[in-house]
Order: C-alpha cells, then structure tokens, then sequence
C-alpha cells in the first residue's frame, strides 16, 4: 500500500518536471501576449508593423517596427552570409579530411568560440573590428550592420559548423565508397554526393544558426551603432529588435504606451524563433526519413 | 590462355599488425567470371578491394607485390587512382545508390569522368539501364529517387551505375548477400550476360553461386591462395585436401 503511493508520488513529480518546462513556455508567451497586445488599443497594428519611424519619446510617439526589423534582418542576413560557407567547409574539413590532432585541435577550438561570452566579442568588436572598417570603407563611424554581421557570425559559427558536422557523419560510409570506387575525387565525393546527402541536416543547421543569430543582444548592441532607421547598406548603423528591447526597457515606463511597444516587439521576434525552430525540426525529421 | 586481363604477383597486404593476404599469384582471364571463395575473414574482399586500390582508405594497409591490369603495373604510387578505378569498377555488398534521383545516379560517373555532355547523358543513361533490365520498368521514373527502389533494383542500378563509366573489369563484393533468392537468380543471370563484356570478379560466401556463375574458382584461407583453377576442376576435383573440406562442408 505504502510502496504504491510511493511510486505514483515519484512518477508524478518525473512527469511534473517534464511539463514544467511547456508551461513555463506557455505563461512566458501568454505574458508577452498580454503585455503586448495592450499597444494595440492606442496604436494601430499597420503603424505598428508597416511604420517606418521609431520615436518612442517623442511627442506624439512613433512606434514604427520596421526600422528594427530590417535592422535584424539585414545583420541576419549578413552574418548567415558570411558564416554558412565558412562553417560548412569547416565540418568538410573536420569530418572528411582531418585526422588526429588537427581534428582534435579544430573540434576544441570551436566549442571554445562558443564558450567566448557575447559581451567579449561584442568588446572586441568595438575596439578591433570598428576601426578597421571605419578606415578601410573610409567610413564616418566603425560601428554598422557589417560589423555586426562579422561578430555574428562568429557566435553563429559554433551551431552551424557542429550540427553539420553530426549530418556529415551520419551520411552512410557506402555512399563515399560508391563514389571513391567510380573514380570520384575526394572532392566530387564530397560536393556531389555528401552535401546532398547531407542536406536536410545541413539547412537544419543553419535554421539553428539564424535562430542564435537573431536573438542575440549585447554583442549586437555593441557595435551595430543602434541608429533606427531603416538600413539602406550594411556600411550603415543599424538597430535591432533584440537591442532595442534591451537598450530601452529600464527606461520605459510601466505600463505606458512604449513599455507595451517593447513588449510587441518581443511577440515579433518570438515568432520568428518559433518559427526558425520550427522549421529546423521540421528539416531534421526529414532526414530521419 | 591469352594474356590475362588481371595479373597478381607475388601480393602481400597488411593491416597493422595482421597480415592479410601472403603471397598471392594468380592470374585473371578476360571476359571471364573468377570466384574467390572461402570462410569468413580470409582476405577475400581484401584481394579484391586490391585491384581498384580501396585497402588505400584504410590508414594502416600496407601492400606489397604487383598487380598487372593488361600488363600495366596498377600498385605505383604514380598510377592515377581515378583513372584506374574507371578501368576497374566495384559492386558492393548492400546495394549503395547515391541519395540521388534515378537519372543522378548514372550520370555521376558520366560527369565527374566527363565522358559526355548535354544530350549524349540521357542516351548513356539508357543504354546502362538497359544493360541491366531495368529500363522498361523504369524509364518513366527517372526523377524519382533511387533509394526508393527495391534492394534487387538498387543493385542493379549500382552495376548500371558502374557501366555507365564503360570500365574493363567489374568487382563484386558478394553482391547478392543482401537479396532474396529469386532476386539473387536475377542478378546471377544479369552477371551470365554481363561477362560476354566485361571481365568480372565476384566475391561471394555462397559456393552453389561460385559454381553457377565462375568460370574460374579461387580458394583463399587465411590470406593464402590455397587453389586457383577452373571452376568445374574446383568443385569435382580439388586437388587439396582443404578445398575439399571447405567445398563439401565440413568448415566454414
């Protein structure tokens, strides 16, 4: 009697702890929601969503999103740009070509480029990489999209070039010995039959690797200069979603028009992590297939 | 006989430590079908991934002797690897189609060797389907993916695969181990009908299928060549007692 409510009391707090982490993701979205929605009795969705101008203190206020938006996305963009091809070359050479130490020594340098703290790099990037392309694009200031898309795509990195790797590996060794045996150079192996194979994993990767990218905060805020508007190159300042809500949440009243605002910006950019997630799994699943 | 396709002297391969193949001799008719038999671990397959150099993939394998391909040395360092594994195809145990479409599969070969382009890809595609049965039940299908074909149609798409690149000899790692009876009859025949072309060896645990397909049968026990001869003299009259015993059962 006592052994079985013993046992129903353990399974209970297993499947409680389970849950925990769903409901948690619930009352935090529910939040948002509440939080954010509130805008939208004073401010129209379309000045919201289609605005081009954010003034949050001016007088009248504008909360326009889309400079921040474009901001994220151009940064985005920008860093997927530059970190895709290097990391995927990175896991090629990982998994295909090196071998012992090298292999080792690779590996652990690139869990240790994920161990930096964003607020290290965000340093670096605001004493090294600043000035130099402040010199090298004869620029009135170092700090623009492009500098935040290099720092960027180094915390992308790490993600990208090590869910790769695990999809490369787990290509089946009869599809590189096919193509080893008809004569293929290592190569041609790799970039005709491996990447295919490899595919789904691979996009997967970098689902995640945007997904670590948009989110990210101090790094970004950093040295992006934050000026809202909306970009029209990368040698431009730019502002995120993501520092936009950091820069101004302790500065915004509670409960007033722009603390609401700030809150439908995080409802923006949880969805669009829901849906990078989202479709990640999606890629993922598929290659279980 | 005529000059041998494939001519082996004198072959010693290692792994480390452990010697797999000690001093083999043997010489390889053309346009005919050799069997290498034997138990399990007795260098059967390394023998064979010798003569299109795949022992190479393993960090530790060592060999040593020589190897003739129509009188060419094929073990120099200098003999360009791409080249010869063209000459000399392989077929492997489980069928391994490419994660590709139909038509991808068979036209690899055709462009990393760029043996043709445009139009001329299409009618090799064809023409190697054919060579194997399989054009008619699948030329309608060609976009589909080949990993969605049944395991007896994945290999034969692999041997399509290797046609495709026109090569003089074809090595089959027992291709039918992974086949069901009937199918592995259909692959047996397909190898019938193959030989007229291609100077084939076969690896294969299975003697019936030694003896129904070889013209020729090897016996290899712990990486030595115990017999080489015709296959009929093999399996009526072995000349060594172990042959003997390994063809009528009593190991292996």
């Amino acid at each position: 009697m006592w052994q079985r409510w013993r046992e129903r009391f353990i399974e209970k707090t297993i499947a409680a702890s389970g849950m925990f982490s769903i409901i948690v993701v619930i009352l935090i979205f529910l939040f948002l929601l509440k939080e954010g929605l509130a805008l939208f009795r004073t401010v129209p969705m379309t000045d919201f969503l289609g605005g081009d101008r954010w003034y949050p203190i001016s007088e009248p206020p504008r909360f326009g999103v889309l400079p921040l938006i474009l901001g994220s996305c151009v940064v985005t963009l920008g860093a997927i740009v530059l970190a895709v091809p290097v990391s995927i070359a990175s896991a090629l050479f990982i998994s295909e070509i090196a071998a012992g130490w090298a292999k080792d020594a690779l590996k652990t340098g690139i869990e240790l480029l994920a161990a930096i703290p964003s607020v290290v790099l965000g340093f670096l990037g605001m004493a090294v990489l600043a000035p130099w392309i402040k010199y090298l694009f004869q620029l009135p200031t170092g700090l623009t999209a492009l500098t935040g898309s290099i720092i960027l795509a180094l915390m992308a990195m790490p993600t990208i070039v090590s869910i790769t790797e695990d999809a490369l590996a787990a290509v089946p060794r009869g599809y590189r010995e096919a193509a080893l045996a008809l004569g293929a150079t290592r190569w041609q192996m790799m970039s005709r039959v491996l990447l295919p194979a490899a595919r789904p994993g691979i996009l997967a990767a970098v689902m995640l690797g945007i997904g670590r990218v948009i989110g990210e905060t101090m790094a970004v805020m950093m040295v992006t200069g934050n000026a809202a508007v909306i970009p029209r190159s990368v040698l431009q300042p730019v502002r995120t979603m993501t520092a936009t809500i950091a820069a101004e949440m302790g500065e915004a009243v509670r409960g007033s028009d722009h603390y609401f605002a700030l809150f439908a910006i995080g409802i923006v950019l949880f969805a669009i992590s829901f849906l990078l997630n989202a479709a990640a799994d999606l890629f993922l699943h598929q290659e279980r297939h | 006989m005529s000059q041998p396709k494939l001519q082996v002297e004198h072959l010693n391969l290692s792994y480390g430590p452990f010697h797999a193949l000690n001093d083999i001799t043997m010489a390889i008719a053309p346009r005919q079908v050799t069997a290498m038999i034997g138990p399990s671990g007795c260098g059967k397959s390394s023998l064979l991934r010798c003569f299109n150099r795949m022992n190479e993939l393993i960090e530790q394998a060592r060999m040593t002797g020589r190897i003739l391909l129509d009188g060419e040395d094929i073990t120099q360092t200098a003999t360009p690897l791409v080249t010869l594994r063209k000459r000399i195809g392989m077929v492997f145990q489980r069928p391994n189609p490419f994660p590709l479409s139909i038509f991808e599969n068979l036209a690899f070969g055709v462009r990393i060797h760029e043996l043709a382009a445009g139009r001329a890809i299409p009618q090799i595609v064809e023409h190697s389907l054919q060579a194997v049965g399989l054009w008619d039940p699948l030329k309608d299908r060609l976009r589909r993916s080949a990993l969605r074909l049944s395991l007896e149609q994945q290999q034969r798409l692999c041997i399509a695969r290797l046609l495709a690149v026109q090569p003089e000899v074809l090595l089959m790692d027992e291709p039918c181990s992974a086949l069901d009876p009937i199918a592995t009859a259909k692959v047996e025949e397909l190898i019938h009908q193959l030989k007229r072309e291609y100077t084939i060896v076969i690896v294969t645990h299975n003697m019936q299928q030694a003896a129904r397909v070889s013209d020729a049968t090897g016996f290899l026990l712990l990486g030595e060549l115990i017999e080489f001869d015709a296959t009929e003299r093999i399996f009526t009259a072995p000349r060594d007692p172990r042959t003997e015993a390994y063809i009528t059962g009593r190991f292996g």
